[in-house]
Parts: structure tokens; C-alpha cells; sequence
């Protein structure tokens, strides 16, 4: 839609990342069409001891939590009005919204019956938490379309369009906020239904608020590894001012995260399961230490947040440390009682690994033809009023 | 009248008369497996010494019902939890939710749907017993009011405690199931989980759920507080910084304005 084919142009080289994403596409097209022509069997290690495995646990979980950003910084400036934290807050909800997109494409493979998706709009359960995160879903991905459709005005220069949605940001980012409590937290729920079958290093009755911790410190923490990586492709410095102060509400969140999971843990009297050796408990180490111990250690230090090569250190590992907790509780806390030992297929991570890659590129060609980044101050012309401000809009349009 | 079945393992001697008729009565393909699937809805596992049938134990408060985002499960006033295939997503949330096990999923199909036993629903509607309970040569499986077959459970223990565990399992088990069992050895040695809530298990879920008006409309109104004191000090302190700079640089001002000290005070 905007600057038709930008990829092949005159200008096209190839790049090692591109290449790199030419082939995995050569891989992933094919399996796309095993997986619905063939059924889930045929391509996954998925069957009835194990029904749910990396495209739920990893896509859907991790890929919901992980666009958490986008609800926290733009509450922080539109409901708080911390406005110095408007420069990331494009990139923020553009990521946010790809990231909602690709949940919605990885639940298309993970679904039976993709095509009746409709049905949970049509045919209502409200007693199914499944149901409530597919509405709030829904609606939220609507939010952020809405979010993100005043950058795109802005590049078309549509200005109805752009004040109608600027009259009604308020509401929209305070239904964003509300939406988000309630389906982050609600993927922690969507567990409580198996208390014989979670191992009790994962299952506890809060499992909704940890979810809801969680998403806050991993959004934040992918803010914080968006911009890192944002600022390598296209050159740009990283933000400490606006990036240093997520890195303390990511120590308050983590550590609260972190006391609550130890507390939990001590209260059900499982604390001294977290020692004895077994597969569940190492997972649960490398979980604390990755997503709780190591981030709040580098973090809580100022001299190390306040150096780049710190703070993006302890935003990863943070990632990383929430990705574990999250397939974690989706498939290591589930193996025991399934007796099934589940392993994702070959063709199942493609998959997972070729839905993010698209996201990465679909970013990178959206912070290219609309006006995502702010431009930097001492580069282009001095900032001047507030429609320049935004650069990155090709001069060509 | 809500029907249900009563299986006595001491019974069992694992012809499998039941699962080639359960077969017929719905019509699926042979073989019969050797665990359930969504093509064999029930069948007979060896365990140890004894004979113990797989079924759906149709709860009195189903987790698959409630689990369900679509609506796909029904619990019928009659007994049987019955499967709606024209509604299924194929979420197989189901699958992953239930406490027995019991739903199991068309894997090797490119549209596939939920398999499971469904207690001869329309047998039942026709004044009929299950297939299954027809066809036992034992009486092992067998098939009545559940009220009557929780009686019926006891006196047996009653008569041969020797013989049975002292435990109707499904008399309590998440919350209760219109299937009952007897057994001569303990329900675990039987592969059926003995850890379960007494309290129905779609509880779980809706105690966090039925927060969610709450959330709502607190979480609403607060955020819109924080948003209104906010904008507000906002604009107080933008007033201000105004008239700070008004007041280091003091401009020549048309006769009659008012000051920057008198506007920050409205």
C-alpha cells in the first residue's frame, strides 16, 4: 500500500538478514501448506497427551505478554501524562499491534478450524476464559489499529480522520488499558482449570496477577530491546534518557513478580521442590534466574542501567526469563502428569520462527515509509514545528 | 431424570462386548484401540488383575462445558454431556482441561473435531439403555438413574466389603459425574485420578472470571482519575512556568490586562 515495492527497487541489495528471511520463507511456505493440508498430526509432535504445545505456549502467551508495551506507555502518557516518554511511544504500540497481528496469525495454525474463528464472537460461553481473551483479543487489536492509525493518516495526510480519532484518544487508551488487564491476566486463568495437572512449581491460584506481573516487566523490557534493536538496523543512538527510567519500574515490577512467586511457593510448602534436582525444578532455576535474579541485579544498580550495554543486557535476559516462565507453565509444569515428554516438531518452530521473522520485517518496512521514529535533533533540521518532528517520511511521496 | 452408569471393575471380564457396540452405535471405524481416541470412545484397559472401562464420566459439572469458547459442550438434564461438531474451533481446550481426559482429538484429519463418548443420547431419548450396558454379559456395565445406581453402589460395598474399595468413585470426584465406579483395588492402581477437587472444577476458573465487571468499572474509573488529576496538574504547572517566564521578562503591557499573577489564580 505504501511505496509499492519498496523491497525491489532500484536501490535493492542483498543483505545477510534478508537472505536469511528469503530462506526461511522457501521453508515456511511449504510447511504453511502441510500444516492445512495435512492436519496438525502430520506436522506437529502435538496428540491427546499433549494437545497444547509451542504455538500456544510460545506465540500465543509469549506473543500477547510481550506486546504488553504498548498498553503501559501509552497509559504512561496519555493517563499520566509523562510526556517525554512520547518519542518511543510509536514504535511502541507499532510493535504492540504486529505483535497482536502475529498472535492472531499463529492462532489461524494453532486452531483446528481456523476458518470458524468467527464462532467465539457468534456462539458465546461467558463461563469460558477462553472466550473472554478471545473478545478482549479482538477488541484490543481493534485498539491498537485505532492507535496506530493516526501515524498512517499522518503519512497520507488525512486530517479529518486524524482529529476524529485525536478526540477520542482518552477513552480509547483507557479501554486499551482495561482490555489488556483483562485478557494478560486471563492467560494466567486459562491454567487454573488444571490444579491436578500443573506441577505446583507453576500452578497457584494467582496465576492471573503473576501473568498481569509478568506482561508489565516483559513489555517494558521488550521497549527496551525493540529500541536496541531499532537502533542497530537503522543507525540510531538509544534513547537512555527515556529507556533508563523502564529499566527501574522493570526492577519494581520483576521484584514484586519475583517476591510473590517465592511467597506463593512458601505459603503451598513446594519452596524446597525449587532444590531437588529434578527437570521441573532446574527449569524453574534457569525461569527465576533469567526473568527475576539476573535482571533485578543488573537493573537495580544505576551505574549499570544507565549504561546501554547494562540496561539492554538485563531487558533480555528478562525476555528470555519470561519466555521460559511462560512455556514453563504451558508445557514443562504440564509433562509430568500427561506423561507425555512434548518436544515442538521441526516444522512447528519454523512456523513460530517464521511468523516473528515476518513481524521483524513488516516493522522494518513500516519505520521506513511512515513516520515512526522522531527525527533526531542535531541531524536533520533544527526540530521545528510539530509536524516536522517525525521524520523518516520518504521524500519521494 | 438424570440417567447414568454404574461400572463394577470386580465385574469386567474384559470381552469388550462394549466397545465393539459402542462402535456400531456410533458408527466409527474399526479397530478398537487400546486407549481411548477420538475413533474409539471407549474401550478396556488391562490393569494389573483388572479390567477397567474408559469412558466419558459426564460430570454433573462438566469442565469441558465450561471451558468451552464457543459453547461446543452441552450437559443435558438427561445425563450425557454431548459435543456440538458444527461449533468447534478446534481449540482443544477441552482436551487440555479435563480432569478424566476424555475428549481426544481427530489429529490425522485436515478438518477434524472432537471425539468422545456421548451415552447414547439418542438411544436414551428412545426409552433405551446405552449400547454399551445392553451388550455386558455381566453386568458390569450398568445402566439406570444415578440416584438409584448411587444406592445400588453402596449396598454392593455393603454386601461384600471384603470384595470392594469403601469408595463410590464419581460420587464426589470434581464436583460429582453421572458415571460411577467400583472397584476391588485402589482407584489409582485403575489409572483414574485420585487427586482431584471435590468442588466442581469450572469454580477455579470462575472466581477470577466473575471479577471481570469489577475490573471493569473500577479499573474505568480510576484510570479516568488518574488521567483527569494528572492533565489537571498539567496544566497547572504550564500556567505557571507562563507566568515564571512572564515575570523574568516583563513586557510592556496594553493599558488595562491583567497580570501574570492574577491569571495563575483562576
Amino acid at each position: 500500500m505504501n511505496g509499492s515495492r519498496p523491497a525491489s527497487g532500484p536501490g535493492f541489495r542483498w543483505t545477510f538478514w534478508r537472505a536469511a528471511f528469503a530462506a526461511l520463507m522457501l521453508v515456511f511456505i511449504p510447511v504453511t501448506v502441510l500444516r492445512f493440508t495435512r492436519g496438525l498430526g502430520a506436522t506437529t509432535n502435538l496428540g491427546d497427551g499433549f494437545p497444547w504445545g509451542l504455538w500456544i505456549g510460545f506465540d500465543i502467551l509469549c506473543g500477547v505478554g510481550l506486546a504488553a508495551g504498548a498498553f503501559t506507555l501509552t497509559a504512561a502518557v496519555h493517563l499520566l501524562h509523562l510526556r517525554r516518554f512520547e518519542p518511543i511511544v510509536r514504535p511502541t504500540v507499532l510493535t504492540g499491534f504486529l505483535g497482536y497481528l502475529f498472535v492472531v496469525f499463529a492462532l489461524l495454525y494453532d486452531l483446528g478450524q481456523p476458518w470458524r474463528i468467527w464462532h467465539a464472537v457468534v456462539f458465546r460461553n461467558p463461563h469460558s476464559v477462553m472466550f473472554e481473551v478471545a473478545w478482549c483479543v479482538i477488541l484490543y487489536t481493534g485498539v491498537l489499529s485505532l492507535e496506530f492509525a493516526p501515524i498512517v493518516f499522518e503519512q497520507l495526510r488525512l486530517e479529518r480522520p486524524r482529529r476524529i480519532l485525536r478526540a477520542v484518544n482518552t477513552p480509547l487508551v483507557i479501554a486499551g488499558v482495561l482490555l489488556s488487564t483483562l485478557h494478560q491476566s486471563s492467560l494466567g486463568t486459562l491454567y487454573l482449570i488444571v490444579p491436578e495437572k500443573l506441577h505446583p512449581l507453576w500452578y497457584s491460584p494467582y496465576l492471573p496477577v503473576m501473568f498481569y506481573l509478568s506482561a508489565i516487566g516483559a513489555g517494558l523490557a521488550m521497549v527496551i530491546v525493540e529500541s536496541h534493536l531499532s537502533g542497530r538496523a537503522f543507525g540510531r543512538r538509544l534513547e537512555m534518557d527515556l529507556l533508563e527510567p523502564l529499566g527501574r519500574v522493570m526492577v519494581v515490577t520483576l521484584g514484586l513478580f519475583g517476591l510473590l512467586r517465592l511467597d506463593l511457593l512458601l505459603h503451598d510448602g513446594v519452596l524446597p521442590a525449587v532444590l531437588d534436582g529434578s527437570y521441573e525444578s532446574r527449569m524453574f532455576l534457569l525461569e527465576f534466574g533469567l526473568g527475576v535474579v539476573l535482571p533485578v541485579a543488573l537493573l537495580a544498580w544505576p551505574r549499570i542501567r544507565r549504561s546501554p550495554t547494562g540496561l539492554v543486557t538485563g531487558a533480555m535476559s528478562a525476555v528470555l526469563g519470561f519466555v521460559m516462565h511462560r512455556l514453563n507453565v504451558s508445557v514443562t509444569g504440564l509433562e509430568r502428569a500427561s506423561g507425555v515428554r512434548y518436544t515442538p516438531s521441526w516444522m512447528e518452530l519454523t512456523v513460530s520462527v517464521g511468523l516473528v521473522a515476518t513481524g521483524f520485517v513488516v516493522f522494518a518496512v513500516a519505520a521506513r515509509y511512515l513516520p515512526i521514529f522522531p527525527a533526531e535533533a542535531p541531524v536533520e533540521e533544527e526540530a521545528g514545528g510539530a509536524g516536522e518532528a517525525w521524520a523518516g517520511a520518504p521524500a519521494h511521496r | 431424570m438424570s440417567w447414568g452408569l454404574l461400572l463394577d471393575v470386580t465385574r469386567c471380564i474384559g470381552c469388550g462386548a462394549c466397545a465393539a457396540a459402542c462402535k456400531e452405535q456410533n458408527d466409527l471405524p474399526l479397530p478398537i484401540e487400546e486407549r481411548t481416541t477420538a475413533y474409539t470412545w471407549t474401550t478396556v484397559e488391562r490393569r494389573g488383575s483388572a479390567n477397567v472401562r474408559r469412558l466419558c464420566m459426564h460430570c454433573l459439572t462438566p469442565t469441558c462445558v465450561s471451558v468451552c469458547p464457543v459453547g461446543a459442550m452441552r450437559k443435558t438434564s438427561a445425563g450425557p454431556v454431548l459435543y456440538d461438531a458444527d461449533k468447534c474451533i478446534g481449540c482443544r481446550y477441552c482436551v487440555m482441561a479435563c480432569p478424566f481426559g476424555v475428549p481426544k482429538y481427530q489429529w490425522d484429519r485436515p478438518v477434524p473435531v472432537v471425539g468422545k463418548c456421548v451415552m447414547c443420547a439418542s438411544r436414551l431419548a428412545a426409552g433405551q439403555p446405552t449400547a454399551c450396558a445392553q451388550v455386558c454379559p455381566t453386568g458390569a456395565t450398568q445402566f439406570g438413574e444415578r440416584e438409584a445406581l448411587v444406592r445400588e453402589a453402596r449396598a454392593r460395598i455393603a454386601r461384600e466389603p471384603q470384595r470392594y474399595v469403601n469408595h463410590v468413585y464419581g460420587l464426589e470426584e470434581a464436583g460429582g459425574t453421572s458415571v460411577l465406579m467400583l472397584s476391588g483395588v485402589p482407584f489409582e492402581q485403575l489409572g483414574l485420578p485420585v487427586n482431584l477437587p471435590r468442588e466442581p472444577i469450572p469454580l477455579l476458573t470462575w472466581r477470577a472470571l466473575s471479577r471481570v465487571p469489577d475490573i471493569v468499572l473500577l479499573g474505568g474509573a480510576l484510570l479516568y482519575g488518574i488521567y483527569w488529576i494528572t492533565r489537571r496538574r498539567e496544566y497547572v504547572r504550564r500556567i505557571e512556568a507562563a507566568a515564571a517566564l512572564a515575570e523574568a521578562h516583563p513586557r510592556p503591557r496594553p493599558l488595562g490586562a491583567r497580570s501574570a499573577g492574577e491569571k495563575e489564580a483562576t
